[in-house]
């Protein structure tokens, strides 16, 4: 330092401040540099005024148990979306319904430079908290009672709790008029992962904004030993364990049923439906002993590689014949092997009239190239059959639509499943609200 | 830019305006209040020494809002019931001045308005709702404060305030509003509230052990 120059280096730099408690002289640490409304002795649990150089006693509150440990501890430092925040102080707080108590935690952390933030947990599920800049609103809804929706930087969240919070226990330090027994009316509004909540006190109401964290990015945050505690249920602004977005995912199936739609209309206008052979034959017990399986004549399909449909009528009743069916190739000698039975029953009894099965059959085989064919028939029929005729229709390039109701149900399924998980995980989350989803017969008839 | 240079009349140490329309600065080093006047600098008071505080800003910090950049040239630090705050007068690149304030690390921009019919004190209540440049702004709080020091280049005289009232309005939006019945005549600023990290700050404070 150059002599005589008056100091230019202006105010010294803020340091943590280590004093001690005016009731029990145990070691205290004031580590957010002057921001701390109140510090909280952690061996006689005195409330101070921090900002009184002399730590004047506010209040001293009893505590029931010992064992109300922060799982962060005090002094802890990590780094929590990109800015390090060291944990200065911490509180229980509770709640009561249905005469039924509910705790939970919140830690305050503190960076010189971003000033205060919070985190708070309930059952293993965490949310990292701030103070809104920008105050949300909250729609009155017709009976001009409680306020079923809040808006807050253009998203809209709805209304799942209002309970009494009672500050139960706290530790370190608060940039607030911390007091234990002080009871607070607070609000949660959600909208996975978040959570805007109003806390009233006196006159007062703050609105916060909270994001849902697990406890595992809470332990690598702030490299904490172990395992986090399990998070029990689902909380009120959980993300949902099912990722997709119902909403969305719906959508989509509907453009896709939709695409299904048009390609099968594209490929029903685009088929020839050619009729490339007809024929009627008579089944006759007597002949079928000798010669069992006959030839039809030679028919040509022409153009592409498609389908063929062979349908099959007989006049049936209570009778049924089966077709041992070839359709052979007559160039390259390449067959298809397929039979086909036709039954067609129908009486009457106590409830009525029946019948069963039908007069005709029609069968696609897919993919047959072009060139010149010809069926071999197999006829067997009823053993109470003498004789039938039957008529043979072959048509070539036929639309065919078993594929599209496979491909339906193959996305059916599983949009199903993921909807009603998704069904079930809002159901659990709503559960625990002041507006729970209506109750099953089942669970509600436990009455007495 | 010109930045006129005197001594200071009670102790000789080099004064440097960095802001042209500067009207008061205060000596760094026998923290005499000086104000300029035609001539020469006037000694009118003297600063008691700052009460320590955390705001990570000082004087010659620089940073950013939207594309212009500013540097910190002053301060009026105030102290309410709940604690204190500090508004930074920063000079902007284009020449003008605005206010960047800090309380518990929330960070605000705000320039002076011309707004005319402005309310006294007396008839402004919470709640009540006011229209400027078409955009509402309510009431949220009215803070009886007082002045706790200066320090730096201000664009007015300000070194004999003691109680003041400040009605804070908020929107929907980041914008907000001041009303300032530091004297007689109430005065307007109009701002928006800016993060941390989009000010872009350099020359920051540092704190032991961060």
């Amino acid at each position: 330092m150059s002599t005589g120059a008056p100091p230019l280096s202006g105010p010294p730099k803020p340091q943590a401040k280590a004093l001690n408690c005016p009731k029990c002289g145990a070691a205290i640490v004031l580590r957010s540099f002057g921001q701390a409304e109140t510090v909280v002795c952690a061996s006689c649990h005195c409330i101070l005024d921090a900002k009184d150089p002399n730590l004047a006693i506010l209040q001293q509150f009893e505590i029931e148990t010992s064992d109300i440990r922060p799982l962060i501890p005090l002094g802890t430092r990590g780094k929590l979306r990109g800015t390090d925040y060291e944990v200065i102080g911490f509180e229980r707080r509770s709640t009561q319904v249905d005469g039924i108590t509910y705790c939970w935690h919140e830690y305050v952390l503190y960076n010189p430079y971003k000033g205060v933030g919070y985190l708070s947990e309930y059952n293993g599920h965490w949310n990292d908290i701030s103070i809104c800049k920008v105050l949300p609103t909250v729609d009155h809804n017709m009976f001009g009672g409680s306020s079923l929706t809040a808006n807050y930087l253009g998203e809209s969240y709805k209304h799942f709790q209002t309970a009494d919070a009672n500050t139960d226990f706290v530790l370190g330090e608060f940039p607030w008029q911390v007091r234990v027994g002080e009871k607070a009316a607070v609000t949660d509004y959600v909208h996975p992962p978040r959570v805007l909540s109003s806390e009233q006190l006196d006159q007062e109401v703050t609105w916060s904004i909270g994001e849902y964290m697990y406890g595992r990015e809470i332990w690598e945050t702030f490299k904490l030993p172990g395992r986090p505690p399990e998070a029990m249920g689902v909380y009120e602004n959980q993300p949902s364990a099912v990722r997709t977005n119902v909403t969305g995912m719906w959508v989509a199936f509907a453009g896709f049923v939709v695409f299904l739609l048009a390609l099968m209309s594209g490929f029903a206008m685009r088929a020839k439906k050619e009729p490339v052979f007809h024929e009627t034959y008579r089944y006759n017990r007597a002949d079928s002993k000798a010669e069992a399986s006959f030839v039809t004549d030679v028919f040509e399909l022409t153009g592409r590689t498609s389908t063929v449909e062979v349908k099959t009528y007989a006049p049936l009743s209570n009778h049924w014949i089966y077709l041992n069916y070839a359709l052979i190739n007559q160039d390259t000698g390449q067959a298809w092997d397929f039979g086909r039975e036709v039954r067609y029953y129908y009486g009457y009894d106590s409830d009525g009239s029946w019948t069963e099965g039908k007069q005709n059959d029609d069968v696609v085989i897919p993919s047959v190239p072009p060139g010149h064919y010809y069926l071999r028939i197999e006829p067997e029929a009823d053993p109470s059959l003498s004789g039938i005729p039957y008529t043979v229709d072959v048509t070539h390039d036929v639309p065919v639509y078993g594929i599209y109701g496979i491909a339906f149900l193959a996305l059916l399924v599983p949009v199903i499943i993921i909807s009603f998980r998704a069904y079930t995980f809002e159901r659990s989350r709503w559960s625990e609200s002041d507006h729970p989803p209506m109750q099953l017969s089942s669970s509600s008839g436990d009455d007495e | 830019m010109t930045q006129p240079v005197s001594n200071c009349p009670n102790c000789g140490a080099k004064i440097v305006f960095r802001w042209s329309s500067s009207v008061q600065t205060v000596c760094e080093f026998c923290k005499s209040i000086l104000v300029r006047t035609d001539v020469d600098l006037k000694k009118v008071g003297q600063v008691a020494d700052l009460p320590s505080d955390s705001s990570p800003i000082q004087i010659n910090t620089e940073g950013k809002f939207g594309n212009k950049a500013f540097v910190v040239v002053g301060r009026i630090l105030y102290e309410y019931d709940q604690g204190g705050w500090n508004e930074w007068h920063v000079m902007m690149n284009d020449g003008t001045s605005a206010w960047l304030s800090d309380a518990q690390n929330e960070y605000a921009l705000s320039l002076s308005s011309k707004a005319q019919n402005l309310p006294a004190a007396a008839q402004v209540h919470i709640g009540q709702q006011f229209i400027w440049n078409n955009q509402p702004y309510t009431v949220s709080v009215i803070t009886p404060a007082h002045y706790r020091g200066v320090e730096g280049e201000l664009p007015f005289q300000y070194w004999d305030k003691t109680d003041v009232t400040f009605v804070d309005l908020r929107s929907e939006s980041r914008k907000f509003a001041t009303l300032d019945y530091s004297d007689p005549e109430p005065a307007l600023y109009l701002g928006e509230l800016v993060e941390f990290d989009d000010l872009k700050l350099k020359n920051l404070r540092s704190f032991a052990g961060w």
